[in-house]
C-alpha cells in the first residue's frame, strides 16, 4: 500500500509570500526538512516565528489568492504543492492528519461529535454508516475516552478541552495516516491531560509507524517526544539538531535563549524520577 | 494585618431548568480559607474544572459567595460602604487568560490602557498619553503601539497591554487568571520577569491562577492546590510542594513534563538518542 521510504514528507526550499497593502510579505523562507517514518520532528520558535504558515503550507491551507507557496512538498515522493482542491482534499485527513491547537474551534458546534466523525471516515473510505461508526468508537477506545458511544451523540460544547483534543486524535488516527501535524496539540490542556495527550500521540506513532511534525514553543513538550528538531526564528530556520544534542549544546544564539527561557524548578530532585 | 483574606467561602452554580422541584445546584467551592500577605504572591494550583477561576471571581467581587467572607484591607468587599468599594475596586484588578475577549476590538491600545486613567485619575490629555506610554513601555511595547487596535497585536502583546491596563492605577492586588498560559515560553519569562519587578517596585501582591506548575512555581511565595472546589493543599512555602503526600500533588508532580531529553517519561521515547 505504503512506500517504504524513509522519507515520508520532505519539505524543500519553501518559500511563502503574503500580498498585503504595501506589497508582498515574506512569511517564512528557505524552509527545508525531512520526516522520517515513525520519528517525531519537532518545530520550535516563539509566537510569530512561522510554525503555523509552515505546517498550513504542507497541507495547502493558505488562501491561495493572497498568498504564494514557492518550493517542494513532497508526500512520499509525491508533490503537494499546487495540487488543486480536490486532489488534497483527499490527502488531507487520510495521509496527513491534522491535529489544530484549540479543539474547541476546531469542531462545528451545530453537529454531534459522531457525525462529523462518521463524516470524516466515510469521506475518504468506501465503508458504510455502520463499519464506520464501530471504527469511531474502535478509535475512541484506543485513546481511553470513555463510553465511546455515548460520546458519539454529543455535542463538541458538552465534551471538556482535553477529551475534544483526544477525540481529535482518534479521529486523526484511525485512518493511520502516515503523517501527523500536531499543531501545538496541548498548550491548551492543563498539566495533567497534556501528558496524556502525548503519550496517546506517542502510542499512535508507535503501532502505525506514522511520522509526526510536532510544533510546538514547548520545550517540555520536545523534550518528551522530539527525535529531532527544527528551530525558527523570523519564518527561518536557525538550528537543526538531534534533541540531545539541542539541549546540551545549543549552537545559535536564539536556541541558547530558548533554552534559557525555560522555566526551571529549582529544587534538589529531577522531577521525573518522582513518577 | 493580610491585605486580603478569605474566610470559609463556599459557592455553588445553579442551573435554572424549567423543572424546578429537582435541585440542581453544583457546589464549585467548598469552605475555601486563604489570605494573601502584602507584597507577596500566592500561587493557586489545580486542573481544569477545580474552581480556581470561580475563587479569582469571588475575590473579584464579580460572583457574590452564598457562604463566607471576603475581606480586603480588613473590609467585606460585598457589604462595604460604596466609597471603600469604590477604593477596592481600584486596588484590585485583574488579568484575564484570554487577552482577545479581554479587551474591546473597537479601542485603540491607547484608549484601552487609559481608560482606568480616565475613570479614577484628573490627568490633562498630555499627562495621561505620556503615562500611557510610560506604561507601553513598562511592558516591552513602544509608542509606535499606541493607535493599533487588538487584531493587530499578537497574543502575547495584547496581554502585555492587559497587563499595562492592569497596573496603571497602581494596585495593591493583581488577579492574574491563567495569565501566561497563552503565551510561549519566551514571552512567559519575559512576563513573569515583568510581573516580578513590578511586585518589588510597587509592592504589588498576587493571585497566580494557574495549571501550569512550572510558572506558578517561579513567581508565587506561597502555594495552594484546589482540587474539586475544595483546597486541598496551602503551603507557606512552595517548597513543600515537592514534599506533599498528597495523591492529587503526587499526581500534578508526575505530569510534569522533562527539562531535557534526559529526564523523559513516555516509556517508548526512552532510551532512543
Amino acid at each position: 500500500m505504503r512506500t517504504e521510504r524513509s522519507n515520508v514528507l520532505k519539505v524543500s526550499d519553501l518559500h511563502v509570500q503574503v500580498q498585503t497593502k504595501d506589497g508582498a510579505s515574506t512569511l517564512v523562507q528557505d524552509i527545508n526538512f525531512e520526516l522520517e517514518k515513525g520519528k517525531v520532528l519537532g518545530l520550535v520558535g516563539e509566537s510569530g516565528s512561522g510554525k503555523t504558515v509552515t505546517s498550513m503550507s504542507i497541507l495547502q491551507l493558505l488562501d491561495r489568492k493572497t498568498t504564494t507557496i514557492e518550493g517542494s512538498i513532497t508526500l512520499q515522493g509525491r508533490e503537494l504543492n499546487g495540487l488543486d482542491d480536490k486532489e488534497i482534499r483527499e490527502i488531507r485527513g487520510k495521509d496527513i492528519a491534522f491535529i489544530m491547537q484549540n479543539p474547541m474551534n476546531s469542531f462545528t458546534p451545530v453537529f454531534t461529535i459522531g457525525n462529523q466523525f462518521i463524516e470524516t471516515i466515510r469521506s475518504h473510505t468506501s465503508l458504510n454508516k455502520k463499519q464506520a461508526k464501530e471504527l469511531a468508537i474502535d478509535a475512541m477506545q484506543n485513546v481511553n475516552l470513555p463510553d465511546p458511544a455515548k460520546l458519539l451523540k454529543s455535542f463538541p460544547f458538552q465534551l471538556s478541552g482535553g477529551m475534544l483534543q483526544r477525540v481529535m486524535i482518534a479521529m486523526a488516527a484511525c485512518l493511520h495516516p502516515s503523517v501527523i501535524i500536531a499543531d501545538e496539540p496541548t498548550t491548551a490542556l492543563d498539566v495533567h491531560n497534556q501528558l496524556q495527550v502525548l503519550r496517546h500521540l506517542d502510542k499512535i506513532r508507535a503501532e502505525y509507524g506514522t511520522a509526526i511534525l510536532l510544533i510546538s514553543h514547548d520545550l517540555g513538550v520536545i523534550s518528551e517526544m522530539a527525535d529531532d528538531v527544527v528551530v525558527m526564528q523570523h519564518g527561518r530556520i536557525v538550528e537543526t539538531a538531534n534533541v540531545f544534542e539541542l539541549f546540551d549544546n545549543p549552537q545559535h544564539e536564539y536556541t541558547k535563549k530558548l533554552l534559557n527561557a525555560r522555566l526551571i524548578l529549582n529544587h534538589e530532585e529531577p522531577i521525573t524520577y518522582m513518577l | 494585618m493580610s491585605l486580603l483574606q478569605v474566610k470559609a467561602v463556599t459557592h455553588s452554580y445553579n442551573s435554572h431548568t424549567f423543572f424546578k422541584w429537582k435541585d440542581h445546584s453544583k457546589k464549585v467551592l467548598t469552605d475555601i480559607s486563604l489570605s494573601i500577605d502584602e507584597g507577596t504572591c500566592l500561587g493557586l494550583l489545580g486542573t481544569s474544572g477545580a474552581g480556581k477561576s470561580t475563587l479569582g471571581k469571588v475575590i473579584l467581587g464579580l460572583e457574590r459567595p452564598q457562604q463566607g467572607q471576603v475581606l480586603f484591607q480588613g473590609h467585606d468587599i460585598y457589604t462595604a460602604d460604596k466609597l471603600i468599594r469604590q477604593k477596592i475596586r481600584r486596588d484590585l484588578q485583574v488579568v484575564f487568560q484570554d487577552s482577545y475577549s479581554s479587551v474591546n476590538p473597537r479601542m485603540t491600545a491607547e484608549h484601552i490602557i487609559g481608560e482606568p486613567l480616565e475613570n479614577y485619575e484628573k490627568l490633562t490629555v498630555a499627562e495621561q498619553k505620556r503615562t500611557v506610554i510610560e506604561l507601553l513601555e513598562r511592558v516591552g511595547l513602544s509608542e509606535k503601539d499606541l493607535k493599533k487596535y487588538p487584531h493587530q497585536f499578537s497574543g502575547g502583546q495584547l496581554q502585555r497591554i492587559n497587563i499595562a491596563r492592569a497596573i496603571s492605577l497602581k494596585p495593591l492586588l493583581i488577579v492574574l487568571d491563567e495569565s501566561v498560559s497563552s503565551l510561549d515560553m519566551v514571552n512567559q519569562t519575559l512576563i513573569l520577569e515583568l510581573l516580578n519587578e513590578l511586585k518589588k517596585d510597587f509592592g504589588l501582591s498576587y493571585l497566580f491562577i494557574t495549571h501550569d506548575i512550572k510558572a506558578a512555581y517561579s513567581i508565587s511565595d506561597t502555594l495552594g492546590v484546589l482540587e474539586k472546589g475544595e483546597l486541598i493543599e496551602l503551603y507557606d512555602s512552595k517548597t513543600q510542594f515537592f514534599s506533599s503526600e498528597h495523591p492529587v500533588v503526587k499526581q500534578m508532580r508526575g505530569s510534569i513534563l522533562a527539562e531535557h531529553p534526559r529526564f523523559r517519561s513516555l516509556p517508548t521515547r526512552i532510551n532512543k538518542t
